[in-house]
């Protein structure tokens, strides 16, 4: 038993707990409905700004070159151009490759003695695979949902749909019924991706040593919000145009709650949580990845020069400027001088 | 936010913040000044006649598609077509000829729901709208 994620897994019940128990048994359904997603929405975007600003307060004086290829050098060299970019445009696409595609997670490698004690270096996408199934599955889950709050609802939301729900998982016995309405994958990869990231955390040791609460509460949260979606499409059925309604009146500043089961208010409070979360916690690597220092500056060190600025303003005295001042001295001296004395200059 | 520091690159932090702010405000700014209430269904003179549904009301709003599926399955896989509701009454499973003999009037019953929910249900790629007009 580790108390780093029962301590986060308790957290969640909890939250279940005040928000199923609040709504069902204590009929909070305005403040359940209409002031925390309020509230929460608020803190989330300005927290986020007020993030971003005070980690823009920090200077980044010098470029930091990872080494991962080859910086610009003599022309007969040939530069990594995207692993250490020179220019900005070979920055703009590293940028692009890690936001879009997590470049840097799939660089990953394994060390291991194979065979006997020959050292190796193993191909580890594990990782990388359930991050980026994570990543898109959730990505693309935010966006479908945002047809709770067009209308009418874009085209290219209702093509998303389609696509999303383009294999027809159909299965019907006396007991269970999915197919309709159509199962949609990313969900389905949402939570399977999100048990695989969290398996990781628990069962390996040296993830396991580094996971702390702040890992493990996220992970939680969004599989109960996955947990709670996929329960209320597919099974514990809901009034989706009563909720539509709500979700559009929330949008249009005109909120009705309405009296639907807990399981949509669990859903929405776990969001609103995650959204109040989000400035505070290590989500915030969304805004963070934009800002990375590794990743967003060109390695032009050689070509140009970066000058700190918290450097103090120290007077200096060049050795052009002492031997001006002392160059009859010197001579006198016998010291030997890089200008000689002038007739007219003397 | 601590008055006296200088916030860097200005310019590219600011930027992306206000696409940030812009992008997640969408669902704002996309609907301001436009009210969406629920659709309006309207029901033929049949199905007012009929006052029930084949299941009360609530859970025919939440669930009519999946009791379509367990319809088509039994009609299609084992060959039997006569559905009983919790009060004992029956009902010959069929899109055609039970579900739209009262909801005839399709655009203005399935599809104003369908339509505000985004949903596109694939029944309408084989089931015609209304079968009793095409006769």
């Amino acid at each position: 038993m580790n108390s780093k994620y029962m301590f986060s897994l308790v957290m969640v019940i909890l939250l279940f707990l005040i928000a199923y128990i609040g709504v069902e048994v204590a009929g909070l359904y305005r403040l359940f409905g209409i002031f925390i997603p309020y509230l929460a929405a608020f803190v989330f975007v300005v927290g986020f700004v007020y993030r971003v600003v005070y980690w823009a307060q920090s200077p980044v004086p010098f470029r930091i070159p990872t080494t991962c290829g080859q910086q610009r050098s003599l022309p007969w060299i040939r530069p990594a151009s995207l692993d250490n970019p020179s220019e900005n445009s070979g920055v703009v696409i590293r940028m692009f490759l890690e936001i879009v595609f997590f470049r840097s997670l799939f660089r990953n490698l394994r060390f291991n003695f194979n065979k006997g004690q020959k050292f190796s270096y193993e191909w580890e996408k594990w990782l990388w695979l359930g991050s980026i199934l994570f990543h898109w599955s959730f990505f693309t889950v935010v966006i479908r949902h945002l047809r709770f709050f067009t209308e009418p609802v874009p085209l290219c939301l209702q093509w998303l749909e389609k696509a999303d729900s383009f294999l027809r998982l159909e299965f019907v016995t006396d007991f269970v019924q999915i197919g309709l309405p159509g199962i949609f994958m990313s969900g389905l990869v949402l939570l399977a991706a999100l048990i695989y990231l969290l398996l990781r955390r628990m069962w390996i040791p040296q993830v396991n040593y580094v996971s702390f609460a702040a890992d493990f509460f996220p992970l939680f949260l969004i599989i109960g919000i996955a947990v709670s979606g996929i329960l209320m499409r597919y099974f514990a059925k809901t009034d989706i145009v009563g909720i539509k309604e709500f979700t559009m009146g929330l949008v249009t500043f005109h909120p009705k709650a309405p009296e639907v089961s807990g399981i949509f208010y669990v859903h929405l409070f776990f969001v609103s949580v995650l959204l109040a979360y989000f400035p505070f916690s290590k989500l915030m690597h969304f805004g963070g990845v934009f800002l990375s220092p590794t990743r967003n500056l060109a390695n032009n060190s050689r070509a140009e020069r970066h000058v700190n600025p918290w450097n103090y303003p120290v007077k200096i005295h060049t050795y052009e400027a002492y031997e001006d001042e002392f160059r009859e001295k010197m001579i006198e001296a016998g010291l030997p001088v890089e200008k000689e004395l002038t007739t007219n200059g003397g | 936010m601590a008055n006296h520091k200088k916030m860097y690159d200005k310019r590219e932090v600011v930027a992306g913040l206000v696409i940030f702010v812009l992008i997640i405000t969408f669902p704002f700014w996309y609907n301001l000044g436009k009210a969406a209430p629920a659709p309006e269904l309207e029901l033929t003179p049949t199905a007012k006649a009929a006052k029930t549904c084949v299941l009360p009301k609530e859970e025919m709003k939440a669930g009519h598609m999946q009791l379509l599926d367990i319809w088509r399955e039994k009609v299609v896989r084992e060959g039997n077509r006569i559905y009983v509701n919790k009060s004992g009454k029956e009902f010959t499973m069929s899109l055609s000829n039970t579900c739209l003999d009262c909801h005839s009037n399709k655009d203005k019953f399935c599809d104003r729901c369908h339509d505000y929910a985004s949903v596109s249900p694939y029944c309408w790629d084989c089931h015609v709208d209304n079968p009793k007009e095409e006769k």
